[in-house]
């Protein structure tokens, strides 16, 4: 989906700002909703790319003025409360009223050096070769997809050359949707500025791709 | 006054801000229904903020600068030679170095969201997770670049890295001049994590 979150290209938000000595926190908040997100996120109630779509529907106006670990907790939020592991009534109390649906798994405090340094790897055997190499010509699709993508408005329907082959990832049009990850080739693609945006500049971008993004020249 | 003491007493607990509030609540409701053990939420917070940090990627900087093999490694496979450091895990399962050259410079950026080499950078800075840089990263690079006060010749091909998937990309700037010699920890001294997003250099000794 064209969402909030479709941020590349876009004009309007004026320049970067950055901070001189940035702290890895500014609130003790942001340190307590990075660590339950985390642990919530080894529970296996939901994949990493269930977690980006539910923050990428959030709100346009809430999305591009929030701070990013309010994204974090709203979205959390909503995932526990779709699934019933969280309801109105403990959040209107602020402790547990109703009865725990606990998720898959808990992570435990001595498992979590494993878990962080383990991962999710999103690497998976392919079922078929790849359609394309390193040099071919491909031409993005068009994707209004109202589901999960991650291919970005910019890049869509324009033409670039395979960079890399990164093998065959855990396909996130699906596995964001919750209908299993349906693994398919990943590439690293790469546009020039002048095919992107017309500008005559000897730059380019390369972005990260699955197959069903691509067509052949 | 004694007055305004009081006042301030009653009103300690609703102190908290909405955002501390919602943050204390939804914890609390977590660890009560014992989805949470809040041990491993503090084991976390402390990972993030004491443990993984950009300290990392200059180390897998300063050894590309002094170890030709090693730097051969990064190039074929990235993951395999960061993990040979320790550097494994959590945003960087499938790791990609980008070598700057005098005719390339590359720089990173997550359009969608905040993809970001956590196991060798740490956390992303506010502003590489705020909409004017995944705004404009792509589209005006050369512009961005200037606000971080890095001009390139016009000639040198600037490449932004768009993390639309799960490859984690590290920028290896190149090594300044004037380092011949150096040990790897006083290579590392240089190493910037913008230098490894791509927003910088490495620093160049005085």
């Amino acid at each position: 989906m064209i969402g909030a979150q479709d941020l590349g290209g876009r004009a309007g938000f004026g320049a970067v700002a950055p901070e001189q000595g940035e702290p890895v926190f500014h609130a003790a908040w942001e340190r307590r909703v990075l660590g339950f997100t985390v642990a919530m996120g080894a529970s296996g109630a939901w994949t990493g790319d269930q977690s980006r779509h539910k923050r990428e529907q959030l709100p346009a106006d809430f999305y591009w003025t929030a701070n990013y670990y309010d994204i974090w907790l709203t979205a959390l939020t909503q995932l526990l409360e779709e699934r019933g592991m969280v309801t109105e009534r403990d959040l209107a109390a602020g402790h547990a009223v109703d009865a725990a649906r606990p998720p898959p798994r808990v992570l435990k405090a001595e498992n979590v050096a494993a878990v962080l340094t383990r991962g999710f790897p999103y690497l998976r055997e392919a079922r078929s070769p790849a359609a394309f190499a390193v040099g071919d010509t491909v031409r993005t699709i068009r994707n209004e997809t109202p589901g999960h993508t991650r291919l970005p408005a910019y890049a869509m329907e324009r033409n670039g050359v395979i960079e890399a082959v990164r093998g065959c990832h855990v396909f996130p049009d699906s596995n964001g949707m919750g209908q299993g990850e349906d693994p398919r080739w990943l590439y690293t693609v790469r546009f020039s500025a002048k095919e992107l945006w017309g500008d005559d500049r000897p730059d380019s971008i390369c972005l990260d791709l699955w197959e069903p993004y691509l067509v052949g020249r | 006054m004694p007055h305004d003491h009081h006042d301030h007493d009653h009103h300690h607990t609703s102190e908290l801000s909405p955002i501390e509030l919602r943050v204390r609540a939804l914890e609390s409701i977590l660890v009560e229904k014992g989805y949470v053990d809040p041990a491993a939420v503090d084991a976390i917070i402390q990972t993030y903020e004491t443990e993984i940090g950009p300290h990392r990627g200059a180390h897998v900087v300063a050894k590309a600068w002094s170890d030709a093999p090693f730097a051969d490694w990064l190039k074929r496979d990235a993951t395999a030679a960061i993990a040979s450091l320790g550097y494994t895990g959590r945003q960087g399962e499938h790791m990609a170095a980008l070598f700057n050259t005098a005719t390339l410079h590359n720089m990173v950026v997550c359009t969608l969201c905040s993809c970001y080499p956590w196991t060798v950078l740490g956390l992303p800075p506010v502003w590489y997770k705020a909409p004017p840089y995944r705004a404009r990263a792509v589209r005006e690079p050369r512009a961005v670049l200037a606000e971080f006060g890095l001009v390139l010749p016009e000639t040198t091909e600037v490449r932004v890295w768009d993390s639309t998937a799960e490859m984690r990309y590290l920028v290896i700037p190149q090594r300044p001049p004037g380092t011949e010699g150096w040990s790897m920890e006083q290579l590392a001294e240089l190493v910037t994590r913008d230098s490894m997003i791509g927003t910088g250099l490495a620093r160049t000794p005085q």
